[in-house]
């Protein structure tokens, strides 16, 4: 156990894909601890997916090396498999065989003794013993995902890879799975999850966020919010769409967002965000209250530095 | 919104024509299957098959027999590829396929010609494709009637007046009556093996991958053999229950003849089926959907059902076409079953063959086996 606490149980150094000459994850380097809910946010093909499918040995990385559990990601991927479970983004298991046929499936390939028993337990845990027979393809959104849980918990791994695993399921259901994978990190297994949902990542321990390939920024919600050095302000009032659209071209403003009655607008450089809204201020129409920036803030002006960086590239 | 737009109609058309662009696959197949079909219609295909092989066991060398065999040879139906000793060797020629027909002299043939007594001539024919032998045969008459004009000549002259100077006694063996049924029933099995096995190891790997499932497959730790041999055994299942329907109707319906060891067969399927899924799962590996898999099942299966000797007699094709043919697994298989049901082919007749199906199988195991990927690269 204490080798287990001395090396996280995700050490990769330098990791690199590239698919057709098109560099999709660069220069990758990232520490899960044993026992935490890791967040991996980023925009569509920011390589979150390739990413996990190198940390569990689907792909072969360019670069790079690391360790998944103590094991080598390029020469041990073999072992890596038997004590990750990995959930994939799109529904993966089969959905012309019943809810029981997928978990029995599944069991027999990991070789697992007393087949029956674990099945059966983990049908209790999901609660869906009644309908144990029924196709895994009737399934709603959010019955298949505690479906696909269920089927990459049964092996009983120590690490779990999500590859967006709420998207298109309903609040209720995805505040049910983040409950349930805050009791499995409790037990001690060590969670990777990828999300685009903010409050998703605000119930991880720690998060990274990752675009175009590379490694923006990593902590703690609050330590990533800090760093990034944005400055808010909330705008309160009418006509709000129309300052909305010119604080927008504004350059000393870096985000803009509408919600309602309320504009929220951040910006880098502390002076230049007020020079930038100083003439709202002689508008008795509004208020102007200072605000806190969000991580979706934070997000956005990731997104335009990295977008940026890649253009001097 | 009723009428029939012509800016919709066009906006559908576009799009149709983008898409089939795009799959370069589909198009390929849409060009090529046509051009393939016109290769082999046009110039593989013969239903009238020339210099087909034949042995010669003569216990005469006089010029009459000379006359003969040589007169067989300019008729363009009969190459004489081989000159048996015995009797014996006449039959295991005929029974292992190398030959076509055999031909014996007897002894005293010159001298039984000028007596006029007419001597018997022993035509032997492998009838189990009657296809394949008919045209020869009669030409054989006409043979026959001609060989000798150039040598009866003086005294002998008289003999050429009578219709036919030696007697022509043709077997056709394995298949006496000439039924068509005895040929097409048992290759009919190969035919059909062919079809499914390749077709659904093809779909059933390629549907993994569509459904997204194989992600979760190769994240398991399960080996590329595991899942080679998982999904084609079933399917072996699947086979031998369409051979006993077949070999069912055969006896009953048909009454096709099983001479041969019904155990020797059931191992030779088992090796034919094994070739013809590894080339399914190949496709399998290649194919980025079900329809393309479809695609390449049909590529795969038109060349075997009309070079391997099915439809049309294989030596009648030209030599190009037959090349092609030694390399498809249906065209061995089709010898096999052939030589066992209707020669009573055992081991040793037979066993030429098989290598070239586990050369196949061998092959087509190495290219599927290099072909899928444990990873997702």
């Amino acid at each position: 156990m204490t080798q287990q606490v001395a090396t996280p149980a995700i050490d990769v150094h330098g990791l690199e894909k590239r698919f057709n000459g098109k560099t999709v994850v660069q220069d990758l380097t990232l520490q899960v601890p044993h026992g935490r809910i890791y967040g991996f946010l980023g925009p569509n093909g920011s390589g979150k997916t390739t990413t996990i499918r190198m940390l569990c040995g689907l792909l072969t990385p360019d670069a790079g090396t690391g360790t998944c559990l103590g094991l080598d990601i390029v020469k041990e991927a073999a072992r890596i498999k038997r004590q990750v479970g990995y959930m994939t983004q799109r529904f993966s298991l089969y959905e012309d065989l019943s809810i029981r046929e997928n978990l029995e499936f599944v069991g027999r390939v990991y070789g697992m003794d007393d087949l029956k028993r674990r099945v059966g337990h983990a049908l209790e845990r999901l609660d869906l013993v009644s309908r144990q027979h029924q196709l895994a393809g009737q399934l709603s959104g959010g019955w298949k995902q505690r479906l696909a849980l269920a089927s990459c918990l049964l092996h009983e791994p120590r690490l779990l890879l999500l590859d967006e695993p709420t998207a298109g399921v309903d609040p209720m259901a995805r505040r049910e799975f983040w409950d349930e994978i805050h009791r499995l990190a409790a037990e001690g297994l060590t969670v990777l999850v990828s999300t685009h949902y903010m409050d998703e990542a605000e119930r991880c321990h720690a998060i990274a966020y990752i675009a175009y390939g590379r490694l923006m920024a990593k902590g703690t919600v609050d330590e990533v919010i800090g760093r990034s050095g944005l400055v808010t302000w909330t705008v309160i009032g009418s006509g709000l769409d129309r300052i909305a659209r010119a604080l927008a071209e504004d350059s000393r403003v870096v985000t803009v967002a509408a919600f309602g009655t309320t504009l929220h607008v951040s910006g880098t450089d502390r002076d230049a965000l007020a020079a930038a809204l100083a003439p709202l201020r002689a508008d008795p129409s509004l208020r102007l209250e200072p605000g806190e920036a969000t991580l979706e803030d934070v997000f956005i002006l990731l997104m335009r530095q990295s977008r940026a960086e890649l253009r001097a590239a | 919104m009723g009428r029939f737009s012509v800016s919709r109609w066009f906006a559908v058309l576009i799009k149709e024509f983008v898409q089939m662009r795009r799959d370069r696959l589909t198009f390929g197949m849409m060009i090529g299957i046509p051009v393939i079909q016109l290769a082999l219609f046009g110039f593989a295909i013969n239903s009238d098959p020339k210099a087909l092989p034949t042995a010669v066991r003569a216990a005469d060398s006089s010029v009459y027999a000379r006359s003969l065999v040589s007169a067989l040879g300019n008729s363009g139906y009969f190459r004489i590829v081989r000159e048996a000793a015995s009797e014996a060797e006449v039959e295991r020629l005929l029974q292992a396929g190398e030959v076509q027909f055999a031909l014996t002299i007897p002894a005293g043939f010159a001298r039984d010609i000028l007596r006029g007594q007419r001597p018997a001539i022993l035509v032997e024919a492998d009838a189990t494709d009657p296809a394949a032998t008919s045209n020869a045969l009669a030409a054989l008459q006409v043979v026959a009637r001609t060989a000798f004009d150039r040598d009866l000549t003086g005294p002998a002259l008289a003999l050429r007046a009578h219709p036919d100077p030696v007697e022509l006694r043709v077997h056709r063996r394995y298949n006496p009556e000439g039924i068509s049924q005895y040929n097409v029933v048992p290759g009919l099995m190969g035919v059909i093996l062919t079809m499914t096995m390749v077709m659904m190891t093809a779909l059933a790997v390629t549907r993994e991958r569509e459904r997204g499932t194989m992600e979760a497959l190769l994240a398991m730790p399960v080996r590329p053999g595991e899942v080679m041999l998982g999904k084609i055994v079933p399917y072996i299942f699947v086979g031998y229950v369409q051979v006993v329907l077949i070999l069912l109707a055969a006896h009953h319906v048909f009454g096709v003849p099983m001479v041969g060891s019904l155990l020797l067969l059931s191992l030779m399927l088992i090796l034919f089926m094994a070739a013809n899924l590894a080339v399914g799962f190949t496709f399998s590996t290649i194919a980025k959907n079900q329809l393309q898999a479809m695609q390449m099942s049909f590529f795969f299966f038109l060349p075997s059902i009309l070079l391997s000797g099915f439809m049309f007699p294989f030596r009648g094709m030209p030599d190009w076409a037959q090349a092609i043919g030694e390399v498809l697994p249906l065209t061995h298989f089709l010898r096999i079953v052939r030589g066992i049901m209707l020669k009573g082919s055992g081991w040793t007749e037979i066993e030429r063959e098989v290598w070239a199906l586990a050369a196949f199988l061998i092959a087509a195991t190495v290219v599927a086996l290099k072909r899928y990927r444990q990873t997702l690269d």
